[in-house]
């Protein structure tokens, strides 16, 4: 679960990001976080992963407090929350297969269970043709696959895509969106950043959006886009 | 960090050193021409100690007696010197006796097959009880009339003890300047592989990766780095060592100059060299991995 209380995030410069956002994201939902470029989209992933600390308020992200947590306890909190990003982030001189692994061998995963899992991820994305490929040979889409499935693959509680369908044409970006889908009906908590309203009218989730570093809405989209306007 | 992992992580480390190939082996370079000077001075320095210790254990002193004394005036010297607290023996040696042992000594060289006795003064060899009133001692027997001139290594002890000092003091400059070159390279090196490597970086801290994960394959480049240095240093000292002890042996006029063979220093040069080739290697990556952990 994710629970934000009266968060304020300042940066050094003074430049306010989140102006007192409380918002409860439960197990199992998914969500999307929208809104204009400086809304505090960036600030809220952040101090979802533990890179930023509020300013005040509190953060409690799958049963860890980021207000106080300790440096050395942020990897373990990471393990809960994997992350997609719109540029991909995979390793270039890696196959498919070891982008993937390499995610469960960092966290100190066994061989056997690296060969059991990486696989079944891999079948699960439809990337299980290619695991030989490296990233370069693959289509966009294809990567933004990959990348999922490397987010997924230490089986978080929460996923958290940052504009995953930025890169793609309109058919992949809704191919990536329909995976999602299919890995929140697994039980997954998907939290989806993202400028694209088409998609977000296509499924009928809901919509947190964000301005000037405060919810102006927060409802199912239909709701959130009249709130928003 | 799980047992599991220790293999995977040291092969990581391993690849980082082939990643950077260059680099590496300049580092190896680096570290193998730092490490064979610090190596060169601490030997050098070794050795002058244990010719100063030798030399302090001579304790013999040669008194030369006025050429102008007849024997019988120089053997009453004897009694004077037999009388001084810290002579053990004082042996008379007339300069006939001095003349055979010089011409035994000097028998191949034509530049002295002239001297005649009366070119040689009548001597006393003094033994003395304690050593390390030599120079006191040395002083009482000067003052003794008739007595024209004395002969006391500790002089010579003295020499070898005030080039030991200096040398130690350039040797702990140049070792701390070396190690610090050896640390910068290292260092960089590291550096180097780590920037080459900050998404893979990024991604390792994105995923939960433990800051002890991501910096122990880092630590395995840079102590395997100071390790082949230190390894190749030693390798080439000995040979270095063992090259200029034969070629000094073999000449007359060093013969001053005794050096211990490099065997008998082994243990104490693998120690030596492991421990500098560890820290540059460990010291050298973690200084560089602690600027990157915030990636």
């Amino acid at each position: 679960m994710i629970e934000f209380t009266d968060v304020v995030k300042s940066y050094e410069q003074g430049n306010k990001a989140l102006n007192g956002v409380s918002m409860q994201i439960e197990d199992g939902e998914f969500v999307f976080l929208v809104g204009p470029s400086g809304s505090g989209k960036s600030t809220i992933i952040k101090l979802i992963t533990g890179e930023l600390k509020p300013t005040s308020g509190t953060v409690h992200v799958n049963g860890y407090s980021l207000e106080r947590i300790r440096k050395r306890e942020i990897p373990f909190l990471r393990r809960t929350v994997g992350v997609v990003f719109q540029d991909f982030r995979l390793i270039d001189n890696m196959t498919v297969y070891e982008n993937v692994a390499f995610a469960m061998r960092v966290i100190g995963a066994k061989e056997s269970e690296i060969k059991e899992r990486v696989p079944y991820v891999l079948d699960l994305v439809g990337l299980e043709n290619k695991t030989n490929r490296r990233p370069g040979e693959l289509s966009g889409g294809e990567q933004q696959r990959l990348a999922i499935a490397r987010a997924l693959v230490n089986n978080p509680s929460t996923i958290i895509a940052d504009e995953p369908t930025g890169n793609l044409d309109p058919a992949r970006a809704l191919e990536i969106m329909e995976l999602l889908q299919e890995i929140n009906n697994l039980g997954t908590t998907l939290l989806v950043v993202t400028h694209a309203q088409n998609l977000v009218n296509q499924f009928g989730n809901r919509v947190i959006s964000l301005d000037e570093g405060l919810i102006v809405s927060d409802g199912l989209e239909e709701e959130a886009i009249n709130e928003a306007q | 960090m799980k047992l599991n992992n220790i293999g995977y992580l040291i092969k990581e480390g391993i690849r980082g050193i082939f990643l950077h190939g260059f680099m590496s082996f300049a580092a190896v370079c680096v570290t193998v021409a730092c490490l064979l000077i610090v190596g060169s001075f601490s030997i050098l320095a070794y050795n002058l100690d244990i010719m100063v210790e030798e030399l302090n254990q001579t304790n013999e002193i040669m008194v030369y007696i006025d050429e102008t004394l007849t024997v019988d005036e120089a053997k009453s010297i004897g009694t004077q010197l037999s009388g001084i607290e810290n002579i053990l023996q004082a042996t008379f040696v007339p300069r006939e006796e001095a003349l055979k042992k010089f011409v035994a000594d000097h028998q191949d060289d034509p530049a002295f097959s002239g001297v005649q006795a009366s070119d040689l003064r009548h001597r006393y060899v003094v033994t003395l009880m304690d050593n390390a009133q030599m120079k006191q001692t040395d002083e009482i027997i000067k003052n003794i009339p008739g007595v024209a001139k004395t002969n006391a290594e500790y002089e010579l002890a003295e020499g070898f003890s005030t080039i030991q000092d200096i040398l130690q003091m350039v040797s702990v400059a140049v070792i701390a300047v070396l190690l610090v070159v050896s640390l910068l390279i290292i260092s960089n090196t590291v550096k180097l592989a780590m920037y080459d490597r900050k998404d893979e970086i990024a991604i390792m801290k994105m995923v939960g990766a433990t800051n002890g994960f991501i910096r122990l394959p880092f630590i395995v480049e840079g102590f395997t780095l100071g390790m082949i240095g230190a390894a190749l240093a030693f390798g080439l000292e000995w040979v270095v060592y063992d090259g200029l002890v034969a070629k000094i042996a073999a000449m007359d006029s060093l013969k001053l100059f005794s050096f211990v063979p490099f065997q008998s220093l082994l243990i104490p040069m693998i120690a030596t060299f492991c421990a500098a080739g560890f820290f540059v290697g460990i010291v050298g990556s973690w200084t560089s991995i602690r600027k990157f952990m915030d990636v």
